[in-house]
């Protein structure tokens, strides 16, 4: 995804539904490395939107699961890290993190081809309320 | 807990209506008619947005000319404005790198695109979608809460044959469809108008086939004085679509 200030609504919208109006004590969230999000950002963005809300209360916390991928074509896995990027593929990454497909290949074979196994996506993988 | 469902409806929050350009068939004008409709309606001082679903051949800006143009970035995206119409693309991103994603990546990628895109206030967002009755179109009618279609074809039985079973889905799937729109007709028949009546649909008119417009694709402005264009003007507004 996203945009940290983005991605700091949409985690305590959700957050903020599935308390279901109970106070939230903590959050833990977890953040794939291929959304490249800047936690300190988040981190800022999320305790300046949560004041006066059922979460300015919660304590949260990230966790970052390393990105994973997959060769469809020789089974190669790699991570992100042994990728060559430019600061404008790693921008475009950091939005719409399908656009791996656009800038990755196997570090292997070459090919275009492949699956993220891990490290995509944001998720809230713990949620204590109040209650 | 998946954060970025709960934020689209927020996007999507100021947008009026929400209006997908299909077709079951590639290569019928989707996207020229998509963007000519986005820019009828801001002439006529409509807040318009123009989101290209098409991820593994994005073109709306190739009809606009703005590959190269990057959307800003504030508390998200703002969409590239070109001619009053808000518009976001892949291209944008990807610019000419292939894009070969599958049918998952794709569903990912209109998630987040819809959850990082800043509309604002919109009277219409329009829809251009890739052919067929793929993740896209399927997840567009799902995340696009109140969606309606407007069907394109051209006259061929090939295209007419793929159409009829992407009628079958957005029926299925109770999306109102607007009417079906005739392209490229170089002949009279009634081939599509019949369908049209088959399907249970309204036949809202027909383009012609026009040789000049590839010299208009990337010029707004000379978008406007071609045929097509007149023609889909006078659809529009017959079928209340600019008002």
């Amino acid at each position: 995804m996203v945009h940290e200030w983005a991605l700091a609504e949409a985690v305590l919208a959700t957050a903020s539904r599935a308390a279901g109006g109970k106070i939230v004590k903590s959050l833990k969230v977890v953040l794939g490395e291929l959304q490249n999000v800047d936690v300190e950002i988040l981190r800022f963005a999320i305790s300046e939107l949560k004041r006066g809300t059922d979460l300015e209360a919660a304590e949260v916390e990230f966790e970052v699961e390393p990105a994973v991928f997959k060769c469809e074509v020789c089974g190669t896995e790699w991570r992100l890290d042994d990728a060559l990027l430019n600061d404008r593929e790693r921008e475009a990454i950091h939005f719409v993190p399908e656009l791996a497909h656009a800038f990755l290949k196997c570090t292997s074979c070459g090919s275009p081809d492949f699956r993220v196994v891990k490290g995509r996506g944001v998720w809230i993988k713990e949620l204590v309320s109040n209650g | 807990m998946d954060p970025r469902l709960a934020v689209i409806p927020f996007r999507l929050g100021g947008v009026k209506r929400i209006i997908v350009v299909c077709s079951g068939k590639g290569g019928v004008g989707k996207t020229l008619i998509s963007t000519l409709f986005a820019l009828l309606a801001s002439q006529r001082g409509k807040r318009v947005g123009l989101l290209d679903l098409d991820f593994h051949g994005p073109s709306v800006s190739v009809v606009l000319g703005c590959r190269g143009c990057t959307p800003l970035e504030d508390k998200g995206l703002i969409p590239v404005e070109v001619a009053g119409v808000k518009v976001m693309s892949l291209d944008f991103f990807a610019g000419s790198a292939p894009l070969p994603l599958r049918g998952r990546d794709a569903t990912e990628a209109l998630i987040e695109l819809l959850a990082v895109t800043r509309w604002g206030e919109l009277d219409l967002l329009v829809v251009d979608s890739p052919p067929g009755t793929g993740d896209e179109l399927l997840d567009a009618v799902r995340l696009l809460k109140g969606v309606e279609a407007l069907v394109v074809t051209t006259p061929s039985k090939l295209a007419l044959s793929s159409v009829s079973r992407l009628v079958g889905l957005l029926k299925a799937a109770r999306v109102p469809v607007l009417g079906v729109l005739e392209n490229m007709r170089v002949e009279d028949d009634v081939n599509v108008q019949r369908m049209a009546a088959e399907w249970g649909l309204v036949y809202l008119g027909w383009l012609p086939y026009d040789r000049d417009l590839e010299r208009a694709l990337g010029d707004p402005s000379a978008l406007f004085s071609t045929s097509v264009s007149r023609s889909l003007e006078r659809i529009l507004e017959t079928a209340n679509l600019l008002a």
